[in-house]
């Protein structure tokens, strides 16, 4: 199963296997790691899921949506590394993927 | 305080049982739960789950983890038969009974049954917990006729799901448009109309009169005539589960009536979620079927039990996918608004803004997150935008704040 790093913004690691097909807001939030609100279950609603993606990851991984990328706007201290997690899917590619929580979701 | 108990393990008692713990609750906490299941989310049911793309243990809030590290006892397929205020106990369904100090009633609510004869047929669907999909989904088989009585959000999205999977799918609305009750005639039209390209058909402003069949339902028949159909279902609305409550004592108006720091007419009982109706963001008494206000309504419930009571006045919101069509709402639309086009319809991305005395009171945005986030921001701050403005495209709308 691939694992994921989640770092929060205090820089706390947490290592956790997530099931390929889950999202990275997914295994965030069935892990209890803190700084994913997701109040919308992974609807792409609220933009309270947002991580920064280790720019190592980045070509990795899909390119943002037009819908993930118009809620973006809209989330807290955006940079170009900026994802919604519950639009990234884990797949064994990602094995390892590294993201960073911000310091709020509102 | 010692001793709080939970009666429902839906989205909102599992919230308020995380709130109170992270807020510091530091003594016992049971969450009771009729259903087989630890704590789900609900909107996937007639959308992802329904299709097939989401695995059941996907649906989970929590992980089993959560209830031991936190220190919540959940106690499934139970249900509280009765509470006794004197005593403060609450009498549950394997004969033992709780003791609480704080009570908080998250019952939710019920579907509401469609009262006509035949009712009970095998394949009359209703659709609201993990067990309602697991059997509705295997009469997914393309070629299959479904009858779908009810054009809310329920029923839209399931005919949504339906047609992708090849079934021939019609929908009996009782009103003369569908989502009558949660959207604008703008909206109403341009959901009817993708519904009717992808091939739903629809008789609209028709009332169901029976199911018919022998062994199991053959047909819905209607004001309008006959609907042949393999199977059928109906998405009529829910009902809120206050029985609990009333037989209690506690005051109850078409849900269990709370105030803004969601306190019963029991101070030391406390209800949120879809059972509740509750003082609204815009005036008047309101009770919302969202996860939203499950969310929210449960936070502030769990903050008044502990004795920090903070109002709650957000910004209620909903949303609904069907098709590749993300709908967005912010507020309460109301009839009598003035009603704002931003946006083409035809392209399939727009949003109409709802002015009341000038104020803006809810936003509905189709594909168009901005105008809903804008939009939820507005109808917060209570702002005024003139309407031409809101409607020219060439205004961005991020200038409106």
């Amino acid at each position: 199963m691939p694992k994921i790093t989640y770092i929060e913004h205090n820089n706390k690691e947490h290592v956790v296997e997530v099931p390929a097909g889950w999202t990275v807001m997914e295994g965030a939030v069935k892990n209890r790691i803190p700084g994913i609100d997701a109040d919308c279950g992974g609807a792409c609603a609220c933009a309270t899921c947002h991580v920064y993606v280790d720019p190592a990851w980045l070509p990795k991984l899909s390119p943002r949506q037009d819908m993930e990328e118009q809620m973006l706007d809209f989330a807290q201290d955006v940079k170009p590394n900026s994802r919604l997690s519950c639009q990234i899917k884990v797949t064994p590619a990602l094995d390892g993927l590294i993201v960073r929580t911000p310091k709020s979701q509102h | 305080m010692k001793r709080i108990v939970i009666i429902g393990a839906g989205q909102a008692g599992v919230q308020a049982a995380a709130t109170l713990r992270s807020e510091g609750f530091g003594g016992t906490l049971t969450l009771i739960g009729e259903e087989p299941y630890p704590p789900y989310q609900r909107p996937p049911l007639s959308k992802a789950y329904l299709a097939g793309d989401f695995a059941r243990e996907r649906l989970f809030l929590k992980p089993d983890s959560f209830y031991a590290e936190t220190r919540c006892d959940l106690r499934l397929r139970t249900a509280a038969t009765a509470i006794d205020r004197p005593s403060k106990t609450v009498r549950l369904s394997d004969g033992t009974a709780l003791a609480y100090d704080r009570l908080l009633l998250t019952t939710g609510a019920r579907v509401r049954k469609v009262p006509v004869p035949g009712a009970d047929l095998p394949g009359v669907h209703y659709l609201r917990g993990i067990e309602d999909v697991d059997a509705l989904r295997p009469n997914f088989r393309a070629g299959a006729r479904l009858a779908v009585v009810g054009g809310g959000y329920i029923g839209l999205e399931v005919a949504a799901v339906a047609v992708k999977h090849g079934l021939e799918v019609t929908v009996v609305e009782a009103a003369a448009r569908v989502m009558v009750r949660a959207a604008s005639l703008q909206l109403s039209a341009f959901y009817e109309a993708e519904h009717r390209a992808h091939g739903v058909k629809f008789q609209l402003g028709a009332m169901a009169e029976a199911f018919e069949g022998t062994a199991r339902v053959e047909a819905v028949r209607t004001n309008q005539g006959r609907v042949p159909a393999d199977f059928v279902l109906a998405g009529i609305g829910i009902v809120p589960n206050c029985e609990l409550a009333q037989e209690a004592g506690l005051a109850c108006d078409n849900g269990i009536a709370v105030d803004e720091f969601a306190a019963t007419s029991d101070p030391d009982i406390f209800a949120a979620g879809d059972c509740t109706c509750h003082p609204g963001f815009a005036g008047g008494r309101v009770r919302l079927e969202s996860v939203q206000n499950a969310i929210d309504q449960a936070k502030h419930a769990a903050l008044g039990m502990l004795g920090e009571p903070s109002a709650y006045r957000e910004v209620p919101w909903f949303w609904s996918d069907q098709y590749d069509l993300k709908l967005q709402i912010a507020g309460l639309a109301q009839a009598g608004d003035v009603t704002v086009l931003r946006g083409d319809p035809q392209a399939r991305k727009f949003s109409v803004f709802h002015l009341r005395d000038g104020v803006i009171a809810a936003v509905e945005a189709v594909n168009a997150p901005p105008d809903y986030i804008i939009g939820r921001k507005l109808i917060a701050a209570r702002a005024r935008v003139a309407p031409e403005r809101l409607a020219d495209p060439n205004v961005p709308v991020k200038s409106f704040i």
